[in-house]
């Protein structure tokens, strides 16, 4: 067991600038290393805390500090909804029935591309039975707007562009009857040509948005990236592609409208982005933002899934609800939701590195290419987030990056946690590894050589201010996963003959990083507010949109405000979602919860006990009987008791949307993932035995949800890189079933040891920052590292199966011979 | 909708210790009966089609998708859904080490999941880890990367008769989130 005590160094200067000297020690008190972590700590009570001892327990397979100096932040509280959920007793979508509810289906397009030149509704059904709701229906502007303006139709009404692109709505109070009446309608289209690929779409001999198929493009240029490659002892190029995923959260989209005359709309469903939902039926229903009402329930999963989709299921059964007369519930089965949602964007990138003598980066040169489906919907800012993340944590004078989204005629891909990062990780962290072997160094030498550090710039000139010690971070990967040992060690087995031995094992790195928050000026685009409520018995309520679905965002803002007021876990909770009773703290995306909206929380608690202290109703310290006694007076005297904080960008960070230069963003959250992997020789099958995952994400506000989010992650990712295949036909995902789109099961996934660093960042609550997409960027890389270290061969595409292993060692009866797949370019 | 009303043959289930009859479709799937006949909303359907494991019930004993059983099978059987585990509102251990242990996430295959670790235990009260994972493998979790799940089972004791649960910890006050 390995320890982080406190050194006797710790010293505190005018409560800014703390230095913590962390020694990590063996249980027998051996000291092992000893690192320096200078802490720039803008508030007092940060500094304070930290000046304090910091003591470290090991739970489970990760080591965590024993936060003595919080009392509830920090510490394993029961989840606050966990008690409905363990029960059966929490109330999800479809387990909510309103009074003379119907229910609401889809008709799709079979089509991929046409034009629409009739609708048919067939023999057979009493149509009479039936609301139909067609385009003509829809009371405002027949368009869905994330992004962009006029993007998506809410159901077409001449030009399909896509397979599963809705067309008619049925409605019905018999569930049963929907499916065959559904299959009934027919709609009559005259097809257009289509594209289906990356490289369909870029040919542009079919244009299918705008003039040029492109939905969006970006540059980065930092230094000279042209006059590196005469300078170059070695010049490596490679192309990397990853595939579509399905999120597959296991409770499908759904929602239940309710349409009055008096009050308009109003919406209750699975959804991460209940104010997106709001803004979206707004203008479709051609109403004042309070004749619109959306309201979060319990949510079986979303991984960004529910990001902008609900706004298309929401607004499709809020139209038959109003024609109707009655509440209409729209649940998508299984093959729809699998067919007709978004996506992960595939992608293909190609890397091209000038590096010197040493290993070390000269020049990169970085093309990204995604597929985002018909529709803008999020793609531009995928897009960006992947063009950010494409040089992965490493520091490089002379970067250029090009980057494009391509439309073509799939259905939307859309937001998938990790938000185009894990696609250019994987380009990057793949790419690295071939670096190393045309330098002839190691993978984890070249990463060292490379690795960004404090006061090192990004390819978007963002100056990493925060402590970093990537070195450091490596080096522990590679101690707690026992990696230098295993390598050899599998290096010996795998030379064995495959007659004695058919399992062939690898070890594999990737060190990568995930930015907090909105990109670039997007939290200033927000706005966002948090309002705390305190009623009679001193019980506070902290009222957000942003949503729980898992993550755990009802538990840490509810321990934030304890934390920050003084007052047990269980005298806070959380509002239910509901766009009538909560303010808009931004959308529950881009790891942004905990830094972003967590800070508002503390902000708003801060401010909830200053209005008590103004009435002179509590000291400068109190207890939680004091503060409820408060409370009451409050209550008795004035009224209701509400606070609120809105987000303010920080002072020191820039952005230049138009230069796309400047801090991209807050905070980034780094990390060093090892995966220890074994093929089977016999059967090609790659499976990952062992899986280390080492991050830095700032104070961690609750060990078992954290240690859970970047677990889920891993597994996902192992999915994303092993196991998940979407497999198209004519655009439309041909294997949309449970049981041929395979994701990892108990059986399947590796034991995953997690190990948390913990840098307190200034940006957010107890020094916390994101961590919820950040272990989806990092194991596929990972995995296909560890599969050439264990077969020699270079794979450059994901989702990696058996039987893409076979075809390519099929091919040559020497494993060595295939270790060009991505082609190395040597020059001396 | 405005068919004569068809009178169905009586199915009777004894259901987390109460009978019911119930006159419905006999190829209606248990699970529907479950949800809307029975007001148990808590067993969920993730697929249709067997393959989630989120509508797991113990029928007479045996772990089955109830998605996949037309009631008529299952008449005459005892049913344990996930509202069924629980005694007296306090919660069984296998509840508590997911609430605790971190084996709940988003919650929507907690259900399936925790009948079928039930099932396991009952089977076999102190699995390996390898007969967890394998007890497991027929319920997925999107969110958990189930070594949490695998935690909750591993650290969980078969569940007591109802008269042999002494002091079970009320946890109710504690799910006060929503």
């Amino acid at each position: 067991m390995v320890q982080f005590q406190p050194g006797p160094s710790i010293r505190c200067h005018e409560n800014i600038n703390v230095e913590l000297l962390l020694t990590l020690t063996e249980s027998n008190g051996a000291v092992i290393s000893e690192r320096k972590h200078c802490l720039h700590l803008a508030q007092s009570r940060y500094a304070s805390k930290y000046a304090q001892p910091v003591k470290v327990r090991k739970l489970g397979s990760l080591i965590m500090r024993d936060t003595t100096q919080t009392r509830i932040v920090g510490t394993p509280v029961l989840r606050k909804e966990g008690f409905g959920k363990v029960t059966g007793g929490a109330r999800y979508i479809d387990d909510i029935a309103l009074h003379d509810m119907w229910h609401g289906a889809t008709v799709r397009s079979r089509i991929a591309r046409g034009t629409i030149k009739g609708i048919h509704f067939g023999g057979g059904i009493a149509w009479d039975e039936f609301v139909i709701v067609t385009a003509s229906d829809i009371p405002g502007t027949n368009r869905i707007a994330l992004i962009i303006d006029n993007d998506q139709p809410v159901l077409a009404e001449k030009q399909i562009n896509h397979p599963e692109e809705p067309v008619v709505l049925l409605a019905h109070p018999d569930k049963a009857r929907l499916h065959e009446a559904v299959a009934a309608v027919e709609i009559d289209c005259d097809p257009l040509p289509a594209v289906f690929t990356i490289e369909e779409s870029e040919r542009q001999q079919t244009i299918v948005w705008g003039n040029d198929n492109v939905i969006k493009r970006f540059q980065i240029e930092k230094g000279d990236v042209d006059s590196m490659w005469q300078r170059a002892a070695h010049i490596v190029s490679g192309e990397y592609r990853t595939g579509a995923q399905e999120h597959l959260y296991i409770e499908n989209n759904g929602v239940i409208a309710d349409w009055s005359d008096t009050d308009g709309l109003t919406i209750q469903g699975s959804m991460q982005c209940p104010f997106y939902v709001h803004r979206a039926l707004l203008r479709i229903f051609d109403l004042p933002a309070d004749k619109v009402r959306v309201i979060q329930t319990e949510t079986g999963g979303a991984f960004g899934g529910k990001e902008d989709y609900p706004s298309i299921i929401a607004s499709h059964a809020g139209l038959l609800a109003k024609k109707a007369g009655h509440p209409v519930k729209m649940i998508y089965d299984r093959m729809e939701d699998m067919a007709a949602t978004t996506k992960r964007h595939p992608s293909r990138t190609r890397y091209r590195a000038a590096v010197d003598p040493d290993g070390r980066l000269l020049a990169m040169d970085i093309q990204i290419d995604l597929d985002g489906g018909a529709y803008a919907t999020v793609s531009p800012t995928v897009l960006s987030r992947a063009t950010i993340h494409s040089f992965g944590p490493y520091f490089c004078e002379n970067i250029r990056v090009r980057s494009r989204a391509w439309a073509t005629n799939l259905p939307p891909n859309g937001a998938f946690r990790g938000f185009g990062a894990p696609q250019t990780i994987f380009g990057i962290e793949r790419h690295m590894d071939q670096i190393a072997r045309a330098a002839g160094l190691s993978p984890e030498e070249v990463r060292r050589r490379n690795f960004l550090a404090q006061g090192k710039t990004t390819a978007t000139g963002q100056v990493i201010r925060d402590p970093l010690d990537l070195p450091g971070m490596l080096d522990r990967a590679l101690e707690v996963s026992g990696y230098r040992a295993k390598r050899a060690r599998f290096a010996r087995e795998n030379a064995m003959s495959p007659a004695s031995n058919s399992i062939r094992r690898g070890m594999g790195i990737a060190s990568f990083m995930h930015g907090s928050g909105f990109t670039g000026s997007g939290e200033r685009f927000l706005n966002s507010l948090v309002g705390l409520e305190a009623d009679a018995s001193g019980h506070v309520t902290v009222c957000a949109s942003s949503t729980e679905f898992g993550q755990g965002t009802s538990t840490i803002l509810s321990q934030i405000a304890a934390e920050a007021l003084g007052l047990p876990y269980e005298d806070v909770s959380t509002a239910q979602p509901d766009t009538q009773h909560v303010p808009n703290s931004g959308p529950t995306v881009a790891s942004r919860t905990a830094m972003i909206v967590g800070r508002l929380v503390d902000d708003a608690a801060h401010s909830l006990a200053g209005i008590l202290r103004e009435k002179n109703l509590l000291g400068k310290e109190y207890s939680a009987q004091e503060f409820r006694a408060a409370c009451a007076a409050y209550a008795a005297k004035i009224g209701t008791l509400r606070s609120e904080a809105r987000y303010q960008a920080p002072k020191d960070i820039f952005w230049d949307d138009a230069a796309y230069k400047g801090e991209a963003y807050p905070a980034f959250a780094w990390a060093v993932y090892v995966a220890e992997v074994a093929v089977d020789m016999r059967t090609y099958t790659a499976q990952v035995e062992n899986f280390y995952a080492l991050q830095e994400v700032g104070h961690v506000l609750h060990p078992v949800l954290a240690a859970g989010q970047i677990e889920g992650g891993v597994a996902q990712a192992i999915g994303y890189a092993l196991y998940e295949k979407v497999v198209w036909k004519d655009g439309h995902m041909s294997n949309n079933q449970m049981t041929n789109y395979i994701i990892p099961t108990a059986a399947d996934v590796p034991n995953i040891e997690v190990y948390f660093e913990e840098t307190p960042c200034e940006h957010g609550p107890y020094g916390a920052k994101g961590l919820g997409e950040l272990p989806h960027d990092g194991p596929a890389p990972a995995i296909l590292n560890a599969i050439q270290d264990a077969i020699g061969v270079s794979f450059t595409s994901i989702p990696l199966l058996p039987e893409d292993i076979f075809m390519c060692v099929a091919q040559a009866q020497a494993p060595d011979a295939l270790d060009t797949v991505a082609s190395a370019e040597r020059s001396e | 909708m405005n068919a004569a009303k068809i009178q169905f043959p009586e199915i009777r289930l004894k259901v987390n210790g109460a009978e019911r009859r119930i006159s419905v479709p006999p190829m209606k799937r248990l699970l529907d009966v479950l949800r809307e006949d029975l007001g148990l909303t808590g067993t969920k359907e993730g697929c249709g089609e067997g393959e989630c494991g989120s509508c797991s019930v113990l029928l007479d004993g045996m772990l089955v998708n109830s998605c996949l059983v037309p009631v008529l099978q299952a008449n005459g059987c005892e049913v344990l859904t996930v509202e069924g585990l629980a005694t007296n509102g306090k919660l069984a251990d296998i509840q508590r080490k997911f609430l605790e242990l971190g084996g709940t996430q988003c919650g929507i295959c907690t259900p399936g999941m925790m009948m079928a670790a039930e099932y396991l235990l009952r089977q076999n009260p102190h699995p390996d880890l390898d007969a967890i994972r394998e007890g497991l493998a027929g319920n997925l979790c999107r969110c958990t990367g189930y070594m949490r799940i695998i935690d909750a089972v591993k650290h969980s004791t078969q569940t007591p008769a109802p008269a042999a649960v002494s002091a079970p910890t009320d946890l109710a006050h504690q799910g006060n989130g929503k």
